[in-house]
């Protein structure tokens, strides 16, 4: 029984997958909708089939992960260590919040014609737009882990005569890691949007770039290819940070795959 | 030589001189704790007993150095406590906490957690950890030192708290209804366990609790504290030989005491 619970994914995925597949097929075959507005599932696969036999493909590709991961990085350090400051400095927080919220009120997608006309058509303006995006959960959950520790491990540091460096180190960062990195996963997937949307706006590489190329030429089944892989790659980011969570914090509820029975 | 040593005058281990406690609140002062003189010996197990409310934290956490008195003197191993706005770092060595929640901190191993004092005080990896298991050992909970905090029972958990504790050897071990939040009979094992821990280590205990049969069990000195602000009610002498089993707790001089404990508890309204 628990068996099946935990691996019942293994089989729920793909057969719902296959059912929307033949949903998928039957529609078109059914509805007459012409294949260059709905191409069948049949000839989507082996149009991204002929897709990855594409070595420019793959140069997109590289150029898109490069710009998120960039963008993602710099979102990381923006968001944690100034997360982890304005959490422990009540009047910086107070200060730059209005700040930091104007960051994320403004429409990122107006700022991207500025960037490239300050960085010009290279990855510069998607990374920066993917970092912009990124940072803002990153640096919201970090704030709030750091603020929200536990009133009796606080004590426990206090009576121990810890140094501040200690307390921050050993309690407050640690207890603040699954906050930082649900605000991780949140973060990845908008540095990704961040990187494509950047591509959409201007320049000649990445699969943002590509995505506008296949709509001028009106290739749909090219597109639906693109879309599948832009897809792929962002589960892989995203199991990253799973596989990243699991190895941070091993100790906590959600890496766990089923409750303890607590000992005695 | 077996000479039976003459009594020292020693100077008591805890003295509180006059120590007093209001809090600032939002609407007005509360005055939790009314002027109070304590005194604790050498080896002595005093408890503090007291209803809800009556301000038996507040003085737990006033000798803990977590709180600075509004008024009077706190002095913990012949030492000032508080020196201007500063706790004295040789007198917090002294102390060893247990709080009613076990406050492990639950990304630590169960060993982690009983060594994180010694890792603050910079003593190596491979010696903490020996000393770790040496107390899991003590506090029998031995075989669970690469567990996680939460794969405990409560119980468990705050045996770990006691270790933790321990683990550098404080001359005095503070406890703040340490086993409040446990069931009744995991709690009467853990004032037995309590007892050996204690005779074993030669510390001295302030044991905070507001059962009155769990104060009479484990104290050499109740200390009955009453409300709004704290202040001693009575002190009571409870010289019943040690090692204590359960089973003094049927004894009619057992209940004596708890039946005058309780008169005066249900006086204070
Ligand atoms: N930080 C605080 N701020 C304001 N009032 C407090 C604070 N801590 C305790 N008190 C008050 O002081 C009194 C004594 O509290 P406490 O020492 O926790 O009692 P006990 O531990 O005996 O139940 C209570 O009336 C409580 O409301
Ligand atoms: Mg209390």
């Amino acid at each position: 029984m628990n068996f099946v619970r935990r691996h019942m994914t293994w089989f729920t995925t793909p057969a719902l997958i296959f059912v929307f597949l033949v949903a998928w097929d039957l529609y078109c075959r059914w509805s007459g909708i012409h294949p260059f507005i709905v191409p069948r599932p049949g000839d989507v696969v082996m149009q991204y089939g002929k897709l990855l036999q594409l070595k420019s493909l793959w140069n997109h590709t590289y150029i898109t992960v490069y710009e998120t991961l960039v963008g993602f990085f710099f979102a990381c350090i923006i968001g944690i260590g100034g997360g982890a400051l304005l959490g422990k400095i009540q009047w910086l927080e107070e200060t730059l919040r209005p700040f930091v919220i104007a960051t994320q009120v403004i429409p990122k997608i107006a700022l991207v014609s500025l960037f490239i006309l300050w960085f010009g058509f290279g990855s510069e303006p998607k990374i920066l737009v993917s970092t912009i995006l990124a940072f803002f959960p990153i640096l919201t959950n970090t704030l709030l882990g750091v603020k929200s520790v536990d009133l009796g491990h606080k004590d426990v540091m206090k009576s121990l005569n810890a140094s501040r460096w200690q307390t921050f180190s050993l309690l407050e960062l640690r207890s603040a890691l699954p906050a930082i990195i649900a605000g991780l996963e949140v973060g990845i997937v908008l540095a990704y949007i961040g990187a494509i949307v950047g591509e959409f706006a201007g320049g000649t590489q990445g699969l943002g770039y590509l995505t506008l190329e296949y709509q001028n030429q009106l290739n749909a089944p090219g597109l639906f290819g693109i879309l599948i892989q832009l897809t792929l790659i962002g589960f892989v980011l995203y199991l990253a940070i799973i596989v990243i969570r699991r190895a941070l914090i091993p100790w906590h509820e959600s890496v766990l795959v089923e409750r303890p029975q607590p000992l005695a | 030589m077996n000479v039976d040593q003459p009594a020292v005058a020693v100077a008591d281990e805890i003295e509180l001189v006059g120590i007093e406690k209001r809090f600032q609140t939002a609407d007005g002062v509360v005055h939790a704790v009314a002027t109070t003189n304590i005194n604790v010996r050498q080896r002595e197990f005093v408890v503090l007993l007291g209803p809800s409310g009556c301000g038996k934290t507040t003085i737990l956490r006033m000798i803990a150095g977590l709180l600075q008195p509004s008024a009077g003197e706190v002095r913990v191993a012949r030492r000032n406590l508080w020196n201007g706005g500063q706790r004295d770092k040789v007198a917090l060595q002294e102390l060893g906490i247990v709080f009613q929640e076990a406050n492990l901190f639950p990304w630590f191993s169960i060993e982690d957690n009983v060594a994180l004092p010694l890792k603050l005080r910079g003593v190596g990896r491979r010696e903490r950890l020996e000393k770790a298991r040496a107390l899991c050992d003590l506090v029998a909970i031995k075989g669970f030192e690469k567990r996680w905090p939460r794969e405990l029972s409560g119980g468990m958990r705050q045996r770990a708290a006691i270790a933790r504790a321990l683990s550098y050897d404080p001359e005095i071990l503070l406890m703040d209804e340490p086993f409040g939040a446990l069931d009744a009979m995991t709690r009467d094992t853990m004032n037995l366990e309590i007892q050996r821990i204690w005779m074993s280590q030669k510390s001295t205990v302030v044991f905070v609790t507001h059962s009155i049969g769990e104060a009479v069990f484990l104290a050499d000195r109740i200390i009955l504290l009453s409300p709004r602000p704290g202040r001693i009610s009575s002190v009571t002498e409870v010289s019943f030989p040690r090692p204590r089993q359960m089973a003094i707790q049927t004894m009619p001089e057992f209940q004596a005491i708890v039946r005058t404990l309780r008169e005066q508890l249900e006086a204070m309204g």
